[in-house]
């Protein structure tokens, strides 16, 4: 079979599967967040930690909640990795230092998962695994429930309640993140990934040479990092590693991991306000960008171009050999699609187009189809926007889903969409006008300015994937980088459960002929318009400075 | 009675309650679940995949590649170059350390349009050809190239088929009986169409050291 027809069997394949996962996974995520029942475990769990779960919050009580969970989720790890040394399965490493547990404390609970550090020679298993993999679990729910919250606020009318956090929170963990977690874990042990609390151990090979085999609990800590598009690492190489990644297969299913919640959260929504036409028109427009990405992706990765690949023959510089250019441009396009981060092959060496594809798709603020939750909400802050644009154009208040789109709706959707390029264009522009900063890049010229690009526009869309030869633990990095993980998280959120509240207390308007239906292709093209002309006019001319220069090069 | 707590305090003091229950429950209890059951199940692979040779001695992982050089001129030397061993089926070249080291798991990160990852490509090509007395020009680019982890244990089919004819004039061996075990540790794609083909060099050149 050749590279190219296998290329798109494996696409076709992973359209297929979650396609097939859309409904039920869909319908399943909708009912855990609407039913009245508790289970018997989680009812037991609302008792522990003191919470009433059948009374909802407003909006207020429920960011206080989030904020306070996640302030005492930061400070946990934080104590976690400086303890290191006198905690069990330490495999003898000492205290991870000050700015560098600040900022991967940060990282974990922000769902971005930047990683300052190479886990392999920092992390002993209790922290990766009491500390980092939790997070990984509870900072992908989070994003479910803030999104909850503003799904209620259109399917809820004259109230101040948006749900509970902590019956959410728990919901979201038991019912759906760990039964799956659980599944797929043991697929991926089944097909080589490790489990085991081993540390190095040492063997003589053929060679002649002594080399060290990691142990770890790789696999329960893989699964989570790929379905709560977390993806941190347990090794330095991430998804490349063999013990992450080993086969075709294990690659394809972590693509798929790192997607099929995202992707199936447009049904969550369609169900919820009970109109899956709603659901459709936004999955079609995640499905668009993330089909012309990894199209564009693949297109830049088999066909050589630079300096250095073209001297090789091939742009497998940083890719592996089982993997190939087909299935890494697969996984590198999801992976920054998806504020997932996770990489089975260096970006710093990608193409000059690879690298730019990879840029932009983070530039999109992580909406096709983004993170777990929080994907979801940036397509419908920007739908609001979208519909508040067409309103503008015929001159009539504009309405989404029965919900008015007044001033104080629009303020807090433009707020939204301005937070995070101010983030990482700022952050950038800061780190390139310091010569010390600056220097910290490994490449020279137009790409190492895109490693500064990059790092900003990864920390502050909570990616975390890198072009990874930038330097970054210094303490002012550490810094930089953790605020912009900070505010790129928390600042959104809280206008999207401004904009929950804001929703939730209004009265419906009945559909007039003057409505704008939102499910039909048209909405489906504007929207993707407003999309890409936001994204595109915010960061053209840093796009110009870094992958496009070094394009024509 | 004393006062009640604020309202601030209490948040937090629930929300520290949550997490020590998430962690229990995701922290510990989850990944001792998946490591009883995999360590009973599939305790070969979640152990590493570790490979032993006929004596029964472990001698690798069939996941993680490894380097096969000649034993240094001068072992106190660190500066001395690692040479080929022209015995064995040669590795990529590789970034994790001084070379296949699972202690640094890492790429190079060079660009693409970085002058030394140029000139190590280019040093690369004259130096399999002259190895492997090819034509520079016929080098397939995974031989000139460091893979994403350093620890890929995988060589495409063309550049084992490159190294056969040296391996088996090394060894003493027919092309014929080289080529044979080659093409038996070549890994078709995964279900036959996820990823791509690869040679297994700690495989292929344990089954070597068992050939006479």
């Amino acid at each position: 079979m050749s590279s190219t027809l296998a290329g798109w069997l494996q696409a076709l394949a992973l359209v297929g599967a979650l396609a097939l996962c859309y409904r039920p996974l869909g319908d399943y995520i909708a009912k855990l967040l609407t039913t009245a029942k508790h289970l018997r475990v989680e009812r037991g769990i609302y008792k522990t930690i003191g919470v009433d779960g059948d009374a909802d919050q407003r909006w207020p009580v429920y960011l206080r909640s989030v904020l306070a969970f996640s302030l005492v989720s930061v400070l946990f790890l934080y104590l976690l990795q400086r303890i290191q040394n006198h905690l069990m399965l330490s495999l003898g490493f000492k205290a991870v230092g000050e700015h560098g547990a600040w900022n991967t404390a940060i990282s974990f609970v922000t769902n971005t998962n930047w990683q300052d550090y190479a886990g392999e020679a920092t992390l002993g298993h209790t922290v990766q695994m009491a500390g980092l993999a939790v997070q990984n679990f509870v900072s992908a729910a989070v994003g479910i429930a803030v999104v909850a919250t503003l799904i209620r606020g259109f399917t809820r009318s004259r109230t101040d309640r948006v749900g509970n956090f902590w019956v959410d929170l728990t919901r979201i963990c038991l019912r759906l993140l760990l039964p799956l977690s659980v599944v797929f874990a043991l697929v991926l042990v089944a097909n080589g990934v490790i489990q085991n609390f081993h540390g190095f151990h040492d063997l003589a090979t053929l060679g002649g040479d002594t080399q060290s085999i990691p142990g770890g609990p790789v696999a329960s800590q893989e699964v989570i990092k790929e379905l709560g598009t977390n993806g941190g690492g347990f090794f330095n190489a991430n998804s490349a590693h063999p013990f992450e990644n080993p086969t075709g297969f294990t690659n394809w299913l972590e693509v798929f991991l790192l997607l099929v919640i995202s992707f199936s959260l447009p049904r969550t929504f369609g169900k919820m306000i009970g109109d899956h036409r709603q659901g459709y028109a936004i999955v079609s427009v995640m499905g668009i960008f993330w089909a012309g990405s990894a199209a564009l992706m693949t297109f830049f990765e088999t066909h050589a171009s630079g300096v250095a690949l073209k001297a090789a023959g091939a742009a497998m510089e940083g890719k592996e050999v089982r993997f190939g250019p087909w299935a890494t441009s697969l996984f590198a396009s999801s992976t920054t699609l998806t504020s997932t981060g996770a990489v089975d092959g260096a970006h710093d060496s990608l193409t000059p187009g690879g690298g730019g594809v990879a840029i932009f798709d983070m530039m999109l603020g992580e909406i096709a189809p983004g993170g777990t939750g929080s994907g979801l909400y940036g397509m419908l802050v920007l739908a609001i926007v979208a519909v508040f644009v067409a309103g503008l154009m015929v001159g009539r208040t504009p309405e989404y889903l029965g919900k008015k789109l007044g001033g104080r709706e629009m303020k807090f959707a433009s707020l939204y969409i301005l937070t995070t390029p101010a983030i990482v264009l700022v952050g950038t522009g800061v780190a390139m006008a310091l010569p010390g900063e600056r220097a910290n890049m490994l490449n020279s010229g137009a790409h190492g300015f895109s490693e500064v690009l990059y790092a900003f526009t990864s920390a502050g869309n909570n990616n975390g994937s890198a072009f990874a030869g930038i330097t970054v633990t210094s303490p002012w990095w550490d810094t930089a980088l953790g605020l912009a993980m900070v505010f790129g998280r928390f600042l959104p959120m809280i206008f999207v459960l401004a904009l929950a509240g804001s929703l939730a207390q209004q009265q419906p308007v009945p559909a007039t002929e003057g409505t704008l239906p939102t499910h039909k292709p048209l909405f489906v093209g504007l929207l993707s318009g407003v999309v890409l002309i936001v994204v595109g006019l915010t960061y053209f001319p840093a796009l110009a400075l870094g992958p496009l220069a070094e394009g024509l090069h | 009675m004393s006062k009640p707590l604020p309202t601030s305090v209490r948040t937090h003091l629930t929300a520290l309650r949550a997490l020590l229950v998430m962690t229990v429950i995701l922290g510990v209890l989850y990944p001792l679940l998946v490591t009883g059951v995999s360590q009973v199940a599939f305790s070969q692979k979640a152990n590493g995949s570790v490979v032993k040779s006929a004596d029964g001695k472990e001698i690798g992982s069939s996941l993680l590649g490894q380097n096969y050089n000649l034993p240094k001129k001068n072992p106190n030397d660190p500066n001395e170059q690692a040479q080929p061993d022209p015995q064995w089926f040669q590795p990529r070249p590789s970034a994790a350390g001084t070379g296949y080291d699972p202690h640094g798991s890492s790429a190079s990160n060079l660009g693409p349009n970085s002058d030394d990852l140029l000139k190590a490509v280019n040093d690369r090509r004259a130096a399999a050809a002259a190895f492997d007395g090819v034509d520079a020009a016929s080098v397939p680019p995974d031989a000139l190239t460091a893979s994403g982890s350093g620890l890929d244990p995988h060589i495409s089919p063309a550049y084992a088929k490159e190294q056969v004819a040296r391996v088996a004039k090394a060894r003493g061996l027919s092309t014929d009986t080289v080529s044979a075990l080659v093409a038996k540790y070549t890994e078709a794609r995964s279900l036959g169409f996820l990823g791509d083909p690869g040679v297994n060099v700690v495989l292929l050149n344990k089954a070597l050291s068992e050939t006479k």
